[in-house]
């Protein structure tokens, strides 16, 4: 059904960011304009946003319809239609959903957080900007219009994370960011190139490109498979195009919060979801897709047990957390995956902001062993940040557990029991390392007497909201055993996605197994941190506190090669070759010159003989020419 | 009777001198008296042809040629006077001013 407020949903924030980007130009050329004018429009549009994918959801919910929004014919060369579309399916307002709501508490917990940069007006704008590329991603009815939201999100993060750019490792850092994505987006780009010709040159809708793709060679759907699980790669930061993740916790809290929660790394799982009728027909990749979620959620969860950031340990936490879901779209448990990225968008953004608000009250110590020196009473926070840890540990009835046990029980129903135990160990240890954060952070004992710090409501009211997600989101997709309903995965049925059907009694016993994995990684965690001297920080140093010197080998590898290719380039293929080249071809021509300069030596005696010479030529040619 | 080839062979010869003079000689003046001296040498060779074929036609260039040889000279001395200040030299090696190459 068609409608004309699909487009709102995005132009909404595009407007708040262009209205901020122009009154921030104004606020630093002419006048000053309050941080207030920027956080209203900040703020409200990401709320109207909401609003309208909220009656649209209620509608759909009322009618059962799907909406569409035809815009405009984009490009149209020869067989490739690129039409303008907007697509609400049951998908797309599912995900803009929680990215509008999670959104928009971001954005007025930002105010809290942001308050007297200098740069507000530009970072409200950026906002704004991220969440409408991030809803022209998920809104998009092809592929190529899905690609304008891609690169939109990774533009975004790229400004949000060299926001402070006095600072030279921030723009390495963005840099760093940018380029790992755009190693994953050309494959993107590859894969719907593929996808294009496997299909036979159809038009580039989801929906045609459904109806066709049982028409197409399986072959080239798996290489287009692949090649668009290497942009979600680079996207959602999974082995092994994860590195530019924990480095973009350079820019202010709020972003890694937007990134982590609601925007950019939800992207993969989203497209890869998107795609499904696509994967669901080439197993082998949707297997390999579940053993790289598998490897990244361990690697990532292995790291973040030696780090010392609070920032990188929950970044490495966002990507242990995509393996999972990786894991679940890859085993074609679509809506699992979905449901554990609503999950985690909620308990994720509630960390980084509760994360967030001790930074702010610290003065901006981000190493959790100087925070705990520093400790401060921060009860809020201090309770909104357990919620999370427990939520995102699996414990039960927080709404972790049940995205996570179900991934879980997916994995073991179909018999891969490789990717089950890694899951399994990666929940060990994903509570060990947040528990040890937590405990660093707010128990382990320090000598001097805390006090208490005052945090801004627009930081607590958030904190507050999203921890009734976090606790509650999981009831969504209450197990059936339990006499719940699958809210999420009803809603979710277009994606066709693979049911878990195991007998009650495995189930249980499933379940139990990852609550006993998970408060043994508690008890291990409380052991080793909860009476922990914190004057004696732990240092990150081995070879997991080094990141298994994963980027010292990728810089070996790539950037000092290719440093070394461009010096070989520069220094003797340009130099010596080519310049050489024509260099000597150019030098050449000199000499010749000069030697034939000599002839004109001024030596007028020589003139002389020189015009004998060929005047003597001329009579000689006449002469025998004429005959004479 | 003096034959026609020995006045072709004359006149030849003093244009070869002539040629030989400017050639070889550095001195300025020495080089000016070698070119009248090739001037005079077809001079001889056409007033010769003249009087062989009966024709006047040449002694005409020849009596051109003498009255050309002459406002000449007059320019020719004086540029000699001019460049003998210039240098305070005859050797016409000295003056390259006009070279292009490296100087030789």
């Amino acid at each position: 059904m068609s409608t004309s407020l699909l487009v709102w949903i995005i132009l909404a924030p595009l407007l708040g960011a262009i209205l901020n980007g122009g009154l921030y130009f104004y606020h630093i050329k002419r006048k000053a304009i309050s941080d207030l004018t920027f956080s209203l429009i900040g703020t409200i549009t990401p709320l109207i946003s909401f609003l309208i994918t909220l009656s649209l959801f209620l509608r759909m919910n009322d009618e059962g319809i799907i909406f569409k929004q035809e815009l405009f014919t984009w490009l149209s060369i020869d067989k490739l239609n690129i039409d303008m579309t907007l697509l609400g399916d049951n998908l797309s307002i599912f995900m803009s959903m929680f990215v509008t709501f999670v959104g928009w508490l971001i954005h007025i917990y930002a105010i809290g957080y942001m308050k007297g940069d200098n740069g507000f007006g530009k970072f409200f704008a950026y906002f704004n900007l991220f969440l409408a590329s991030m809803l022209i991603l998920v809104l998009a009815d092809n592929p190529i219009i899905l690609f304008i939201g891609w690169e939109g999100v990774g533009v975004c993060s790229y400004l949000l994370i060299k926001f402070y750019y006095g600072n030279a490792e921030n723009i390495i850092a963005a840099n760093k960011a940018f380029i790992a994505n755009r190693v994953g987006d050309f494959g993107f780009l590859l894969g719907v190139v593929t996808l294009f010709f496997a299909l036979g040159e159809v038009d580039l809708s989801f929906g045609s490109i459904e109806a066709n793709v049982a028409n197409a060679s399986n072959e080239l759907l798996i290489l287009s498979g692949f090649l668009l699980f290497v942009g979600a790669m680079g996207k959602s930061a999974q082995v092994p195009l994860y590195v530019w993740l924990p480095d973009a916790m350079a820019g202010p809290t709020p972003i890694s919060a937007l990134i982590h929660a609601a925007t950019m790394v939800t992207a993969g799982v989203y497209m890869v979801a998107r795609f499904h009728f696509l994967y669901s027909g080439i197993e082998e990749i949707g297997l390999f897709i579940a053993y790289i979620g598998a490897i990244s959620a361990l690697f990532a969860a292995v790291i973040a047990t030696r780090q010392t950031d609070i920032k990188k340990i929950l970044a490495y936490s966002t990507m242990s957390q995509l393996g999972y879901m990786f894991i679940a779209v890859g085993l074609g448990f679509y809506s699992t995956g979905l449901f554990h990225v609503f999950t985690h968008a909620f308990f994720k953004a509630m960390l980084f902001m509760g994360a967030g608000g001790v930074i702010i009250a610290l003065h901006h110590e981000q190493n959790i062993f100087k925070i705990a020196q520093h400790r401060a009473q921060l009860p809020i926070i201090g309770a909104t940040f357990l919620i999370g840890v427990i939520a995102i540990s699996g414990i039960p009835p927080f709404s972790g557990f049940f995205s996570k046990d179900a991934i879980l029980a997916a994995a073991f129903q179909e018999g891969q029991y490789l990717i089950w135990a890694i899951a399994l160990g990666t929940a060990f240890l994903t509570a060990f390392y947040m528990f040890r954060m937590y405990f660093i952070m707010f128990v382990a004992p320090v000598k001097h007497k805390t006090q208490y710090v005052y945090t801004s409501k627009t930081i607590t009211i958030p904190l507050l909201i999203l921890a009734i997600g976090a606790i509650g989101a999981g009831f969504l997709n209450f197990p059936a055993i339990f006499g719940g309903e699958h809210f999420v995965d009803t809603w979710l049925a277009q994606l066709n996605s693979k049911t878990i059907h195991l007998s009650h009694m495995t189930e249980y016993i499933l379940m139990i197994t990852s609550i006993v994995v998970a408060a043994a990684g508690i008890y291990v965690s409380y052991k080793k941190y909860a009476k922990f001297d914190v004057s004696k920080p732990e240092e990150e140093v081995g070879l997991i506190g080094n990141k298994f010197y994963v980027d010292e080998l990728y810089d070996t590898l790539f950037v000092q090669s290719s440093k070394k290719l461009s010096t070989f380039i520069d220094r003797v293929l340009d130099d010596k070759i080519i310049d050489g080249f024509i260099m000597n071809t150019s030098s050449n021509f000199v000499n010749l010159g000069k030697k034939v300069a000599m002839i004109q030596n001024a030596n007028v005696r020589f003139y002389a003989a020189f015009m004998l010479i060929g005047m003597t030529c001329i009579f000689i040619y006449l002469y025998i020419t004429l005959g004479l | 009777m003096i034959s026609l080839t020995s006045y072709a062979f004359v006149s030849m010869m003093l244009f070869s001198i002539g040629v030989i003079g400017v050639i070889a000689r550095r001195n300025i003046f020495v080089i000016y008296m070698s070119i009248e001296m090739m001037l005079n040498g077809i001079n001889l060779f056409l007033v010769t042809f003249a009087r062989y074929h009966f024709n006047m036609d040449p002694q005409v260039i020849t009596v051109m040629v003498i009255a050309i040889a002459a406002a000449e000279a007059a320019i020719f001395l004086s540029v000699i006077i001019l460049l003998y200040r210039s240098r305070k030299s005859l050797d016409t090696d000295i003056f390259t001013t006009l070279t292009q190459g490296e100087k030789s």
